[in-house]
């Protein structure tokens, strides 16, 4: 009932989606994605779980495609590459964020997708030591993708996101190290409801603070890169949407100086 | 987070809220508060004897025309331009309680509430002026359940919508003179020519506009918002009047009135002047 679909019907393509996290990284790398590989809208995610907002086409490259309204949640395609790519624009409710988990799982499902990546980020100010060495990238996969793409992670020497220990610093043999996403908004509970429904999903996730979050969604979709191969050619690169622009304000009165 | 000089500081992320813990399962107590709360902020249409009649057994109302104005100048301008001409009966109200809403006291209810008129001639064109806050858990049912009442095909959308010019992003700087002005967005179904330019990048527009906006796509339907950024926060006489382009393409569904005079402008717009003692 929420997915609306304008035209073709999306099968056995990747999806990627990204978590609504701190600095938005995940949702800045998909717009990279579906601007450079100039990916079609194909389907509307019409729900009642996230903030309603509405604009013009914020992928426009010519004066034909301008004046073209986009919604909170869409479906894009990129059917060269059997890609798939749901963006989402808008806060999460925080009243629904469980039944938002619910709708997208179960749209998941129902799509047959032969996987799903879900990019996201997490408060860097809460690493601990270990975590604040080394590369800020992390990876999590669910027990069904494992099995086909196992190789492929040990070729590109990801870390797996750590758990942690419930109360640091205690010695509590009994408390198990649980996993824990600060920041990350759905991105935990997509994983462990993937786990649960036996779903083929992968999370990459970057540790970074808010701010100019530019360079941390260059930073996620480049290793998005290293695994999905989305951008083959050696000097093509990410082409950056016309709606990133006065992302910190106005221009600046010139009587303030 | 730990700033320079050693204090600890929360960190706000402007993406998330700190998550709940999943961990703590709610108890009977918690879901029925939970419940009772969400009943009280669902969304409540109250429709006119003859509007409930023609809605009996799962029946829509035929609809041609729907008319939505949100913020204080928009609903002033419709309802001196437009409604004032009495030709329009009161059809109904929308009632969404949230913590901005007024309860009632102090103010007439007629002020703080969606209402919705029909014309008494053209009864398939609705408008509806609504002017007190819906909040954002509210905005979907709210057009859900106003568009589940009304017949969707050939239908047109019309949104007047306030909003600060302290939201408009431009590279270059706005001087003051400027506003107020009008921008619009419309569905992919509109396909007549809006009467001012286009929404440019990167600037959005939020609340019950764009959740009107975000159905019409979804459904197909022609639905087109007029969203008008003034530099005064409350009712105004040049707001209002900014929003006058926009009746060349309303007066096909309606008869238009030669100009109000000031006197009937003047009568929409005191509420706020004398709330207002700061300055005397």
């Amino acid at each position: 009932p929420y997915y609306t679909s304008i035209c073709t019907p999306i099968v056995d393509d990747c999806l990627n989606v990204p978590a609504v996290a701190v600095g938005n990284v995940g949702q800045l790398a998909v717009d990279l994605v579906v601007s450079t590989l100039n990916m079609s809208r194909v389907g509307y995610f019409h729900t009642d779980c996230l903030i309603p907002m509405a604009g013009n086409n914020p992928y426009a490259s010519c004066k034909d495609d301008t004046e073209e309204l986009h919604t909170p949640a869409e479906v894009y395609t990129a059917a060269e590459l059997k890609l798939a790519v749901l963006q989402i624009r808008a806060p999460i409710l925080q009243t629904r964020s469980k039944r938002f988990r619910q709708q997208l799982v179960s749209w998941i499902k129902a799509s047959g997708f032969s996987r799903t990546v879900v990019l996201s980020s997490s408060h860097a100010y809460q690493r601990d030591d270990q975590q604040l060495q080394g590369t800020p990238l992390r990876y999590l996969i669910t027990p069904s993708l494992l099995t086909t793409s196992a190789d492929a992670l040990k070729e590109l020497s990801w870390r797996e996101m750590e758990r942690m220990p419930a109360f640091p610093g205690v010695k509590d043999a009994d408390a198990e190290p649980r996993l824990c996403i600060p920041g990350g908004g759905i991105t935990k509970g997509l994983y462990t409801d993937s786990c649960a429904e036996d779903l083929p999903l992968a999370v990459l996730l970057l540790f970074c603070s808010e701010g100019d979050n530019i360079p941390d969604a260059f930073a996620l979709v480049n290793h998005l890169n290293d695994w999905l191969h989305l951008l083959d050619e050696p000097n093509r690169k990410w082409k950056v949407p016309s709606s990133w622009s006065l992302l910190f304000g106005s221009g600046i009165p010139p009587a303030l100086f | 987070m730990a700033t320079f000089f050693g204090e600890v500081l929360s960190v706000y992320s402007r993406a998330v809220e700190e998550e709940d813990e999943e961990e703590l399962d709610d108890n009977e107590e918690d879901e029925q508060i939970r419940r009772e709360l969400e009943e009280k902020r669902a969304v409540h249409l109250h429709w006119s004897p003859d509007v409930t009649e023609s809605l009996r057994s799962g029946n829509k109302l035929q609809c041609s025309s729907f008319i939505l104005a949100v913020g204080h100048n928009a609903a002033s301008f419709l309802s001196a331009y437009v409604l004032a001409s009495a030709n329009w009966d009161a059809a109904g109200r929308a009632l969404a309680w949230n913590e901005r809403s007024r309860s009632g006291t102090g103010r007439s209810g007629e002020e703080s509430a969606c209402v919705f008129y029909r014309h008494k001639d053209e009864p398939s064109v609705l408008i509806c002026n609504v002017t007190c806050h819906i909040a954002e858990d509210q905005l979907f049912e709210w057009t859900e359940k106003v568009f589940d009442c009304l017949q969707s095909r050939e239908l047109a959308v019309t949104v007047l919508s306030d909003r600060s010019v302290a939201d408009y992003k431009t590279p270059d700087y706005l001087c003051s003179s400027s506003a107020p002005f009008l921008r619009s967005l419309h569905s992919s179904a509109f396909a007549d020519r809006p009467v001012c330019p286009s929404l440019e990048q990167p600037n959005i527009i939020t609340g019950l506009p764009a959740a009107v906006l975000n159905h019409c796509q979804v459904h197909r339907i022609a639905a087109v918002v007029y969203q008008c950024y003034s530099d005064v926060a409350g009712p105004d006489s040049v707001t209002v009047e900014s929003y006058k382009p926009v009746l060349n393409k309303l007066g096909r569904s309606i008869q238009v009135n030669s100009p109000p005079s000031t006197d009937v402008l003047r009568k929409f717009l005191r509420s706020a002047e004398i709330q207002s003692n700061l300055y005397i």
